[in-house]
């Protein structure tokens, strides 16, 4: 007869903590935590403290005061009677312009570079290896120094435009290229539906919503004729009639015609302004981050066996299609996630926008603002606090898409 | 201020304040050197020169206060600061005063807790354009890209102008003068503004000074000085009569040639009591008695400061204008020695 007896019951001692195993990184956490508490309420303490020394607060009543300066660069309606607050807005779209730009082109050269530094080509790809060591080997200030100073330095002034035997000319008449910035033809609609053009704007952009749609729907027939009868129904002019046809109509009914640029006063007036800041801090940017795209391009496509390859080719694919439907499709896998890295570099990146005189939400909150206010402390944590949305959203959004693209287990 | 060793560079802006309480004077005569905040580098006022030695009309007011105190002109740190640095500068202790064509206004004042000691310079904004442009007025300057140090009063003060006239402008901002000078020679903007004085400062160093004008209006009051810590009146005592003894030097004729003579005592008391033969104001301020004398001895009086470094005879060029004694006509004007 076997007795069964419970395993004695032992009694919580406190060296338990320590000795224990099941207790001790418990315990160590729970130690960590205490003192990692304990240091951010002394810092905020000894803020609170000084500040209330200096006879100073945190208010942010600031934000609701004139500003009493002017932006060269405003997306939104914006003068010197304007509001703080409305000056960090205007700098905070001024920042998001530059880092969406910024991120299209660095792709768009980052992808470029890093597949032809693949070629087997042996003078495009010592090139493409050239343009990655050098700018990505350079502080990317020092870049938008040398692009901003180039500009300034090799373009004319306005001034060259002037008289009846200009030492400059306009390109084809409507395009100026100063060393203030480039001036293009601003289109804009005679007869449009609405009087503000921002809304006439949002019908063209409606029609090309329709147009994808109906597009996105012909190439879905397309397929399923294709994979019903095997042969692909020709879609090219259909499709093209379907993005071209609406978009001339709506522009013929709305009367669609060009502001040019002209010599006015000191500069030009009229058309589209490009500043020469924003053209030095958006390329510079690009460059710059484009060639670290363009390594993780490189590694995502040697990521790829060589395999896939060869077994591509031995089904007759010809390199072009090797690449386009065989590799970059897996190698986005690999490099979506180190791209949103230099997604993020990038909005940070250009918060430098203030060497070249870019009015971006650093140099209006973060600069004019807290010099003007001396809120220094409420004006950087505002700063922090942009800076982390912008960057959680691109990461959230580039997650997502991330998660859109890679390996699907079933 | 034991306290912010490790956590300096986490909260600078909010420690700031922290080491702002009482006692620069002691800390200075311990470090036995005085850290003076200045322009990054404008000619005339506070420029490095070819052996790297800082010179200029707000480097005299410097080197003044650090022979009051040190007993020696040379004894100074100079921490080049932006017109956006400069006051966190101070606020943070990096530098115990400001000499930096620095406007007194009452935010200043007030608000971001400075104490303006004096005025060494009475100026006014003005702008610079090429003289091929053909403008004669500032009002006619619609639609002028215009360059300005960001952090500056002038930001404000060209906005109100322009709107006051109800014309258009565009401003470029720039962070420093050397690239704003660059910027304006290379014609990326029409304009330079700035204070009158730093104009003609700033075209003093032009290849061509003769191409570019001054415009006549002068859009502003820019009451220049230098500048302590709000708090701590002892040091700003130090620094208001260091400044005011420089002044009332020129004005009583006690020059850099004759202060050995006038030190041995004269017959004016103001002068005595000034040079320490009379009474115990070196004391009062925490001195010894020939802090005044050892101030002038620096670099001469506020006169002579004046003529070496922006006066008429200089590239910069300045005549003295509303900064001549109260005497012949100016605006300088020291309370008595008494």
């Amino acid at each position: 007869m076997t007795i069964l007896t419970d395993p004695p019951k032992e009694s919580f001692r406190l060296s338990m903590l320590i000795y224990d195993t099941r207790y001790r990184s418990l315990t160590f956490q729970a130690i960590t935590a205490a003192v990692l508490a304990l240091c951010i309420w002394y810092l905020g303490n000894n803020l609170i403290q000084n500040l209330r020394a200096a006879g100073l607060n945190i208010a942010f009543d600031f934000l609701g005061d004139p500003s009493g300066y002017d932006i060269n660069q405003r997306l939104v309606e914006y003068d010197s009677q304007s509001t703080h607050a409305r000056a960090a807005l205007v700098g905070l779209l001024n920042t998001v312009l530059v880092a969406f730009l910024a991120c299209v082109t660095a792709t768009v050269f980052g992808v470029i570079a890093g597949v032809l530094r693949l070629s087997n080509n042996w003078l495009v790809s010592k090139l493409m290896a050239a343009y990655v060591e050098i700018f990505r080997n350079i502080p990317v200030l020092i870049w938008i120094i040398i692009i901003f100073t180039i500009m300034t330095a090799v373009l004319p002034g306005p001034r060259a435009f002037r008289g009846d035997d200009p030492a400059s000319s306009m390109l084809f008449g409507s395009f100026a290229f100063t060393n203030r910035g480039i001036y293009t033809p601003m289109p804009w609609f005679e007869s449009g539906f609405f009087a503000s053009a921002s809304l006439n704007w949002l019908v063209v952009l409606a029609g090309l919503v329709v147009s994808w749609i109906v597009s996105r729907r012909i190439t879905a027939w397309a397929t399923a004729k294709q994979e019903a009868t095997g042969v692909r129904p020709k879609t090219m002019l259909p499709v093209l009639a379907v993005w071209l046809v609406p978009f001339l109509v709506l522009m013929l009914v709305m009367g669609l015609t060009w502001e040019i640029p002209a010599l006015k006063g000191f500069n030009f007036q009229g058309g589209i302004k490009i500043g020469g800041p924003l053209i030095a801090l958006w390329f510079a940017l690009s460059i710059y981050t484009g060639a670290f795209i363009a390594e993780n391009v490189r590694a995502g496509i040697q990521a790829i066996s060589k395999g896939q390859t060869e077994a591509a080719a031995a089904l007759g694919l010809r390199p072009r299609r090797v690449m386009n439907l065989v590799v970059l499709p897996q190698a986005l896998r690999v490099i979506i996630p180190p791209l949103i890295s230099q997604y993020l570099n990038i909005t940070k990146n250009s918060s430098l926008a203030i060497a070249v005189g870019y009015a971006d939400i650093t140099a209006t909150l973060g600069g004019i603002t807290l010099n003007q206010t001396g809120r220094a402390i409420e004006s950087v944590l505002l700063l922090m606090l942009f800076y982390l949305t912008a960057s959680l959203l691109i990461s959230f959004g580039m997650n997502l898409y991330n998660a859109s693209v890679k390996l699907k287990e079933r | 201020m034991k306290k912010s060793v490790i956590l300096g560079a986490l909260t600078v802006a909010g420690l700031a304040a922290g080491a702002a309480a009482a006692g620069t004077l002691d800390d200075v005569k311990a470090r036995g050197k005085l850290n003076c905040g200045v322009t990054t580098g404008l000619v005339g006022f506070a420029a490095p020169d070819a052996n790297g030695n800082w010179d200029g009309f707000d480097v005299g007011v410097c080197r003044a206060v650090a022979a009051a105190v040190l007993g020696d002109p040379n004894a100074v740190e100079f921490v080049p600061t932006t017109g956006k640095t400069r006051f966190t500068a101070l606020a943070s202790g990096e530098i115990d005063m400001l000499a930096r064509n620095t406007t007194w206004t009452f935010s200043r004042d007030v608000d971001l807790k400075f104490e303006f000691v004096g005025v060494n310079y009475y100026d006014g904004q003005g702008f610079m354009i090429p003289k091929e442009l053909g403008v004669s007025s500032a009002k006619e300057l619609d639609g002028a890209t215009v360059c300005i140090q960001t952090g500056t009063t002038t930001e404000l003060n060209l906005a109100d102008f322009f709107r006051a006239n109800n014309i258009s402008y565009e401003p470029v901002p720039i962070e420093t003068n050397a690239e704003a000078q660059q910027q304006f020679l290379a014609g990326a903007c029409d304009v330079y503004t700035t204070d009158a004085s730093g104009l003609a400062a700033t075209r003093a160093t032009f290849e061509n000074p003769g191409d570019y004008a001054v415009l006549p209006e002068i859009i502003s009051k820019e009451p220049l000085g230098p500048l302590v810590r709000h708090g701590d009146n002892e040091w700003g005592d130090v620094v208001r009569w260091t400044l005011n003894a420089l002044i009332a030097s020129e004005e009583l004729g006690v020059t850099s040639a004759n202060l050995e003579e006038m030190a041995k005592g004269t017959s004016n008391p103001e002068i005595n009591r000034m040079m320490g033969t009379e009474g115990s104001l070196g004391e009062m301020l925490g001195l010894d008695a020939d802090w005044a004398k050892r101030a002038i001895a620096a670099g001469g009086n506020y006169g002579e400061l004046f003529a070496k470094n922006i006066g008429e005879e200089t590239p910069v060029g300045l005549a003295r204008g509303l900064n001549a004694q109260w005497k012949n006509g100016g605006l300088l004007y020291s309370p008595p020695f008494r």
